[in-house]
């Protein structure tokens, strides 16, 4: 579905890695503590030699999107990062990076969250939905995805992305929503338009075709 | 510097609560229990904080759930999502002030992460201390809250004690209110505080807004049976609906009997450093009949011996407005 990014090829090392981090120490995930967090980020992602410890511990699996996928990460990490500049998934976006906006929405085992505000080391286990991973796998639009073009949702379109994996958290467990209720839960995402009530029709219109 | 990336820490995530306090002991200051993490975050991204060990309690499920307990009360693990609290049957079925506090909290993405644990020990957010400037609470020796241009708008009513900031929890009111039990967890072993002891003022203790001490962890929250069933109110005035934090809110429970009131807690947030607990209110009202005549005087007697700052006055009235309504509507 997605281009793999070449540094996630870990080759076959990591069943090892993790037996072996499982005898050494109980509960401890990642050590880290040795490695300044400014330029990193762009080095670890791109450098992978992989062996000193920190590299080592800090192998993770995640699935994202129905792909599990080992990717390598920081201990201060937060999701939105690993989302958007470890897995090229540069469709959440990161805007107040303080829990405050709504914009990095993600679905995580199918509950809206904001993934600027978690450690990827906390949810590793958990399924990751994000916004390139709702289309079918014939291309098709997810419905909240189409409603928002046939009733013109978004204005500019940047908080768009985590309007519609708060709408489609609703979905899943309210296939049959009121207005007030579509409101409640777009509630957590700001959009500085001011399209609410677009929004409001779109995820109406999505609950009615889904 | 870049604010967008935490400064390094070590990571934790231990299997057991053991092993969650004794990391937290051996990493005694420079140690963080890290539950949802929406307060934290803040604090790491921003630099103000900078623990070097962060000891992350999510994966523990000994922590998550709710369960009745056998006086009818119920107890609710610390690690239990607020949104888990909110729908939980149990509590909307006997505790329905918690589920309505509960919801009202941030944002649905918050709630979904955020745990109520976290809610209740997340610091205060003074706006000069969350700057990270070198205030009485983060150790400094000035307040700039409450100095002639500081705005104060938010801030206490009363408590002042050098420090002027307010209870931020908007399910702690609600827990003084049901006379919860807060479970604490240490290398010592468990024992359980009251609410009220729970939470503390800057004349107590001016850098931490609860009792829990390095090496401390809250592990649940004990309902007793007490006020299962009798009438709630819960009222939050915020400036915005979603995301804000309170400037005044009321929790009450209250039970009647033909048209007296029997017995009645209330406690009011965002009014001072802990939940206040509003005992006047709960004096003047007992015994007397459910009526507009008792919640206006309910109301006079709540704000009695409020102190202003420069920006807050418009609190007083606010708060004596709401202990009015929820003596007359609970």
């Amino acid at each position: 579905m997605h281009p793999e990014p070449q540094y996630d090829d870990t080759g076959g090392s990591i069943t090892g890695i993790k037996a072996s981090r499982r005898q050494f120490i109980k509960g401890v995930i990642a050590s880290g503590a040795a490695v300044s967090s400014a330029g990193v980020l762009i080095g670890c992602s791109s450098g992978g030699d992989g062996v000193s410890a920190g590299g080592v511990e800090r192998m993770v699996r995640l699935t994202v999107n129905g792909v599990e996928r080992t990717v390598d990460v920081l201990p201060n990490e937060t999701l939105a990062m690993t989302l958007r500049y470890k897995l090229n998934l540069t469709g959440t976006k990161l805007a107040c990076d303080r829990g405050e906006c709504g914009a990095c929405t993600v679905l995580v085992d199918d509950v809206s969250s904001y993934s600027c505000s978690m450690l990827t080391h906390s949810i590793r286990s958990k399924a990751i939905t994000t916004i390139e991973g709702l289309e079918g796998a014939d291309g098709s639009l997810h419905p909240v995805q189409q409603a928002m073009i046939d009733e013109l949702g978004p204005q500019c379109g940047f908080c768009t992305p985590g309007q519609i994996m708060s709408a489609v958290a609703l979905l899943k467990v309210n296939t049959n929503p009121t207005r007030d209720e579509v409101r409640a839960a777009l509630s957590g995402n700001l959009c500085r338009c001011g399209a609410y009530d677009n929004y409001t029709n779109s995820v109406m219109r999505a609950a009615q075709n889904a | 510097m870049s604010k967008d990336m935490m400064a390094a820490f070590e990571l934790f995530q231990p299997d057991s609560v053991d092993s969650a306090v004794d990391l937290l002991r051996e990493a005694g200051q420079g140690g963080w229990a890290l539950a949802g993490g929406n307060d934290s975050f803040d604090w790491f991204k921003d630099r103000i904080k900078r623990p070097e060990t962060v000891v992350d309690l999510g994966s523990l499920d000994e922590l998550r759930g709710i369960r009745e307990l056998p006086d009818g009360g119920i107890e609710i693990g610390a690690l239990t999502t607020l949104t888990d609290v909110e729908n939980n049957a149990l509590v909307r079925d006997r505790y329905s002030l918690l589920a309505e506090a509960v919801s009202r909290v941030a944002s649905p993405q918050i709630r979904n992460v955020g745990t109520l644990g976290g809610n209740l020990c997340q610091d205060t957010r003074c706006w000069y201390y969350r700057y990270g400037l070198d205030c009485y609470r983060a150790g400094g020796d000035s307040c700039f809250a409450d100095s002639p241009q500081g705005q104060d708008r938010e801030h206490c009513l009363w408590g002042a004690d050098r420090c002027v900031a307010v209870s931020p929890s908007d399910t702690a009111p609600a827990m003084v209110v049901l006379d919860a039990r807060m479970v604490v967890r240490n290398a010592n072993g468990e024992r359980e505080v009251s609410a009220e002891e729970f939470f503390v003022g800057p004349d107590i203790d001016i850098e931490n807004m609860t009792i829990l001490e390095p090496g401390d962890v809250l592990t649940a929250v004990r309902i007793p049976a007490d006020w299962a069933g009798s009438r709630f109110y819960f009222e939050k005035v915020a400036d915005r609906n979603t995301w804000d934090f309170a400037l005044v809110s009321i929790a009450a429970a209250m039970v009647v009997s033909g048209d007296t009131i029997d017995r009645v807690r209330i406690a009011a947030g965002a009014v001072q450093c802990v939940p206040r607990r509003l005992e006047a209110v709960e004096d003047a009202v007992t015994g007397q009949l459910k009526n507009e005549a008792t919640a206006s005087v309910a109301g006079q007697s709540a704000v009695r011996g409020a102190t202003t700052l420069n920006f807050n006055h418009f609190k007083v009235p606010l708060l004596q407005n709401l202990v009015t309504r929820a003596i007359r509507d609970a």
